[in-house]
This record gives structure tokens, C-alpha cells and sequence, in this order.
């Protein structure tokens, strides 16, 4: 097969022993230890505090380079940073694993902040497509407009947009929160598989099409529903949820929470099971 | 409407309910129920100091933390192993799901953020920027 070769054994993790473990199942056998010290960081996190703060002028950096610069300061220990003039660049604030809270002080371009896990990034302005994708924890908030595939493939953490949203919002959402103050684009939620979604305006074509679990509240009206996503009851627990979700950026239901449609998935299209024994038979 | 299941299905049976699930002899679906939201009137005081020193002001990432079953035995699923890490058999399980759900966790933030943790071998051998 293409670009498949056998590991190197002169490879240093051979020596480290990482390739005589046999593989027998999802399962690993590792058990937690409950006693285990009070460390609220990964072993590889930079230790930052969030009081040293800094401040820099990016017009006239690449984007390779706004992103080291962040790696850099982080690992100076710096824990507040402030960006100003992002002018609209691709892919920044991208890859940071870390505690750190950062400020944009203007529009980003596409491909913002993708694959964080664990800071708090506020931006001052509108993000284009696919703004968080692939996020795995964390905050972000964008004060303004944001285009197609805002949060594509989020994993966990709470994305919010104060304004509206593009197409595809949370395209194979697999966690996480993602919060639209207005409206949203067609096919939004479209194969979501898990996690939430907080849509405070309306939506258009084909809502929450094909997901396969996970759960949108709809303050406003959706044009349609997409294919097995259907209305859910609204529970005391979903309340209040959703009034705590909500507080913490500033945000209200236009009708008032208890007026919020949810929609979940009708596991019609369920139908691997179905698919299993037909292949047995086949195979036998 | 569906019947309640006990909290301890998943510990007392196999999770082979449905005729289908018998016949390919595998459970469909979580074994947990992936869209409870968090109740924060449970938060344990591990937690709190956790997302304090995050800088959140609530369990963001956590939320889709819950407890699960797995061969019969409590676990907690580590996206960062692709895996299901057991919890002692010697712990005690609440008897909601709420609770369980914030006991995993802070037990999977102890074992992510552990020098043992596998990540941080896998790091050293295969990371590409330091």
C-alpha cells in the first residue's frame, strides 16, 4: 500500500518498548489512581500565568509567524496575550495546548483557532469558514459574524458566536457546546454525532440533517428539519442548563428558555445493526 | 415509551437486550447516555479547583465526560488513547448517574494529566516541535 513502510527499529521508540505491548481490544487495561497528586496540567503544558500579560502588533508577520510568537510567549510564561491588527489572516491561534487566554483585536480569516485544547480566545471582530475546527477544549467567543463550517468536527470546549453563522455549522460535531446568538446557515448540525448546539436565531434548510445523536435547541424557527431529526421534550434539567450555558456569555433567549424547540436524533438511520447479520449470512 | 433501565445494566448483564444485539452478539449504541447535560449542583471540589486553574467557569470539556461500562466493569473513555480506562473495583459507585459521571471526570483528569500517562512516551518518541 501507498506510503505504508515497516517501522524502523532503529527508531527510538523501539528502545522505549512502545512496539512490544500486544493489541487485544479496545479495552486498556490501566487503572486510574484515585490518590494520584493534584495536577491540573499536562506533563508537556507550558506553565503559564494568566497575570503576566503582553501585547503584539501583527500586520506585518506571517501567519507561521504570529503562531510561534504565541508558542514563544507561552513558554516565556506569559498567560494573557493581546494581538492587534490580525487583518483578516488564515489559520491563527492554531494548535495551542494549553491554559492561556488570548485576544484578537480584529477579524480572522479562515481556519481560525483550530485545534486547541484548553484556552480561553476572545476575538474582537468576524471569523471565516470553519472558525474552531476540530477544537477540543477551551472557550471561544467571536463577537461578530461568522462564516460556513464555524466549528467543524468540535470535540468538546464552548464555541460562541455573537452574531450569525454560515452554512454547516458543526458539521460532525462530536462534543462540545456551540453557541450562535442569530441565525445559522442550511445543514447546520448536519451528522452530528454528540455534544450541543444553542441557536438563539433561526435556521435554515435541513436543520440537524442525518445526525446521529447530540442535541440542538432552537430558540427561533428552522426553515426545515433534515432527515431523522425530530423534536425532543424540553426537560427541567435542559433549563437549567441552558439558562447557566447562557449566562456566562451575556446571552438571552429571545422567547425565553422554556420556549426553546430541541431536536435530537430519531435513530431511524440506526441501521448498522441491520447491515451485520445480512454480511454474516453472506460471508457463512 | 422505553423502560427504565436500572443504572447498573451495564454491570449486571452482558448489554445484549435487543434480538438483533443477541444475534451479532455486540451492544448497540453507548452504554451511557451521551446527552445528559451536566448537573453542576454535583460538582466535586477537585473540579472546581480544575476549572478555576483552566480559567473556565464551568466544566467545558467535561461536559461530554460521562461514566461508562465496558466488559463489565465502570470505565471512562481517554480520547487522547482511543480507549476505555477501568476504575478500581474498589470504588464505590454512586447510585446516579450524575455523580458517577463527575467521579469520572476528575478521575480522567488525574490519570490525562499523569507523568504516566501514555501520551506523554508517545510525546516524546514521535513529537514533531518542541
Amino acid at each position: 500500500m501507498a506510503g505504508l513502510s515497516k517501522s524502523d527499529s532503529s527508531h527510538k521508540s523501539h528502545d522505549m518498548g512502545m512496539h512490544d505491548e500486544q493489541l487485544t481490544g479496545r479495552t486498556q487495561q490501566m487503572y486510574f489512581s484515585p490518590s494520584e497528586d493534584e495536577n491540573f496540567e499536562h506533563a508537556y503544558a507550558y506553565d503559564v500565568d494568566f497575570s503576566k500579560a503582553t501585547e503584539f502588533d501583527c500586520a506585518d508577520l506571517s501567519t507561521t509567524d504570529i503562531n510561534i510568537k504565541i508558542r514563544n510567549l507561552m513558554k516565556e510564561g506569559y498567560g494573557t496575550i493581546n494581538i492587534i491588527n490580525p487583518m483578516g489572516k488564515h489559520a491563527l491561534g492554531v494548535g495551542i495546548l494549553n491554559r492561556l487566554n488570548l485576544t484578537f483585536e480584529g477579524s480572522l480569516g479562515y481556519f481560525a483557532c483550530g485545534l486547541i485544547d484548553g484556552p480561553n480566545v476572545h476575538i474582537n471582530g468576524r471569523v471565516g469558514w470553519s472558525c474552531a475546527e476540530n477544537m477540543l477544549a477551551g472557550t471561544v467567543i467571536i463577537e461578530k459574524n461568522a462564516g460556513s463550517l464555524f466549528g467543524a468536527a468540535i470535540r468538546g470546549g464552548d464555541l460562541v458566536c455573537k452574531g450569525r453563522a454560515g452554512a454547516r455549522v458543526g458539521i460532525d460535531q462530536k462534543g462540545g457546546t456551540i453557541i450562535v446568538g442569530g441565525d445559522v446557515g442550511a445543514f447546520t448540525g448536519f451528522m452530528m454525532q454528540r455534544g450541543r448546539m444553542i441557536i438563539l436565531g433561526d435556521a435554515r434548510e435541513n436543520l440537524g440533517d442525518s445526525m446521529y445523536d447530540g442535541t440542538i435547541y432552537l430558540a427561533g424557527k428552522a426553515k426545515s428539519l433534515g432527515v431523522d431529526a425530530v423534536e425532543a421534550e424540553l426537560t427541567e434539567l435542559d433549563i437549567r442548563y441552558l439558562k447557566g450555558k447562557l449566562a456566562l456569555y451575556g446571552m438571552e433567549a429571545p422567547n425565553g428558555i422554556e420556549n426553546i424547540t430541541k431536536i435530537s436524533s430519531g435513530k431511524q438511520l440506526w441501521n448498522y445493526d441491520n447491515l451485520e447479520p445480512t454480511e454474516k449470512k453472506l460471508v457463512l | 415509551m422505553t423502560k427504565k433501565q436500572s443504572i447498573d445494566h451495564f454491570l449486571e448483564s452482558d448489554g445484549l437486550d435487543s434480538e438483533r444485539e443477541k444475534i451479532i452478539g455486540q451492544h448497540i449504541g453507548y452504554r451511557y447516555d451521551v446527552n445528559l447535560v451536566p448537573d453542576m449542583d454535583k460538582i466535586t471540589p477537585f473540579l472546581k479547583k480544575y476549572i478555576e486553574f483552566m480559567g473556565w467557569k464551568d466544566l467545558n470539556w467535561l461536559e461530554d465526560i460521562h461514566m461508562g461500562y465496558e466488559e463489565g466493569r465502570a470505565a471512562v473513555f481517554d480520547r487522547n488513547i482511543n480507549g476505555w480506562v477501568t476504575v478500581p473495583e474498589s470504588m464505590k459507585l454512586p447510585d446516579n448517574q450524575q455523580d458517577r459521571d463527575m467521579i469520572a471526570r476528575e478521575l480522567l483528569i488525574k490519570f490525562q494529566m499523569s507523568p504516566n500517562h501514555p501520551l506523554v512516551d508517545l510525546r516524546k518518541a514521535y513529537e514533531k516541535f518542541n
